[in-house]
């Protein structure tokens, strides 16, 4: 990289590759697609919906390693009763 | 005791065949009996990097299909006496060979060896499927680069996937003044991203290509950074505790004089 694309604040292509292949190793480790992972989060919030109200806009679902195992990280901030009464 | 150990990489060109070449040479030279083989049927290439290409009779395929005996196709080294090369075939295919052939190949050396090392070929099907199926143990050699770490990681989930013991890893080629730029991925990085145990960290070194060109691996150089790296990969399979050595130093006085006016 050179000095002016430092100035530039450009980042560091070292990191580029680590944070892409994090990614990609994810992915490759599970065969889970971004497009599988959508279809689930979609799955996930029909069925929770069901049960209790949730915004769906709030809703973070990630992969992440663990060493050299995968997980599932479902965050699904659930409404309030108070506010919906109010609302 | 003898152990099988074979070195893949999924991804071509990391440095398998340079790792083999000089583990046998850095094992054998530490008093270990030593075979190699080349498991790059149709592609092989251990033998030129050995400087032994001139002395192939038989190869691995006529002793797998029983036109000469085991021994005849074991090339003595020009260098160290316990040291053996079985050569691949050159105008086969990797289907010539089974895994069960390499398993009876190999329980026919043990015992009389210490170290049976195979150098897989690149790729993940027959090849590399033949190179690991005797293998007590496996190193995977990869370089600081997004596709041999994404490569090292799927022949990683296959040894997991067959049950075989979490292999290590060698970190091929790493350019110290490049990660010191953030222009490379650390060791440490690549580590993180593949989540096995490191057992070396190879520079990238002018001095490999020199060895190569010569027929006489590194580790025979007892000057060369990388031949040093390869020792010292040599010793901690035999269970000894060698230090990472210190890749951060810009080359001697000279060089770092020099190296901030190009």
């Amino acid at each position: 990289m050179s000095f002016f694309e430092r100035l530039r604040g450009r980042k560091r292509s070292a990191d580029s590759a680590k944070e892409r292949l994090q990614l990609v190793l994810v992915h490759d480790r599970t065969d889970i697609t971004p497009a599988v992972l959508e279809a689930l989060k979609d799955d996930l919030l029909t069925t929770i919906s069901r049960h209790v109200e949730i915004d769906p806009a709030a809703v973070h679902i990630a992969l992440e390693r663990d060493g050299r195992a995968q997980r599932l990280i479902a965050d699904i901030p659930l409404r309030s009763v108070s506010r919906r009464r109010s609302g | 005791m003898s152990t099988v150990l074979t070195i893949g990489s999924g991804k071509g060109g990391v440095g398998k065949t340079t790792a083999v070449a000089n583990l046998a040479v850095a094992l054998a030279a530490a008093g270990e009996k030593v075979v190699c083989i080349d498991g790059d049927i149709g592609l092989r290439n251990l033998d030129v990097i050995m400087g032994l290409e001139n002395r192939i009779v038989y190869d691995l395929v006529d002793v797998v299909e029983g036109r000469c005996r085991l021994r005849q196709a074991m090339i003595r080294d020009k260098h160290l006496p316990e040291l053996y090369l079985i050569p691949a075939a050159q105008t086969r295919d990797k289907s010539a060979v089974s895994p069960s052939d390499m398993v009876r190949l190999c329980d026919e050396l043990r015992g009389e060896y210490d170290w049976i090392l195979i150098d897989s070929p690149a790729g993940i099907e027959r090849g590399f499927k033949n190179a690991i199926a005797p293998a007590d143990r496996v190193v995977v050699v990869t370089n600081p680069e997004v596709s041999a770490v994404r490569d090292a990681d799927r022949v990683i989930g296959i040894l997991e996937a067959e049950e075989k013991d979490t292999p290590s890893l060698v970190i091929n080629r790493l350019n110290p003044a490049m990660v010191k730029r953030h222009d490379m991925l650390s060791a440490d990085d690549v580590v993180d991203l593949l989540a096995v145990k490191v057992i070396g960290i190879v520079p990238e070194d002018d001095d490999v290509i020199v060895a190569a060109n010569r027929g006489t691996p590194v580790a025979l150089d007892p000057k060369s950074r990388a031949g040093q790296a390869f020792r010292n990969i040599a010793q901690r399979l035999k269970g000894v505790d060698v230090p990472f050595m210190a890749l951060d130093d810009q080359g001697n006085l000279w060089q770092r004089l020099f190296a901030g006016r190009k």
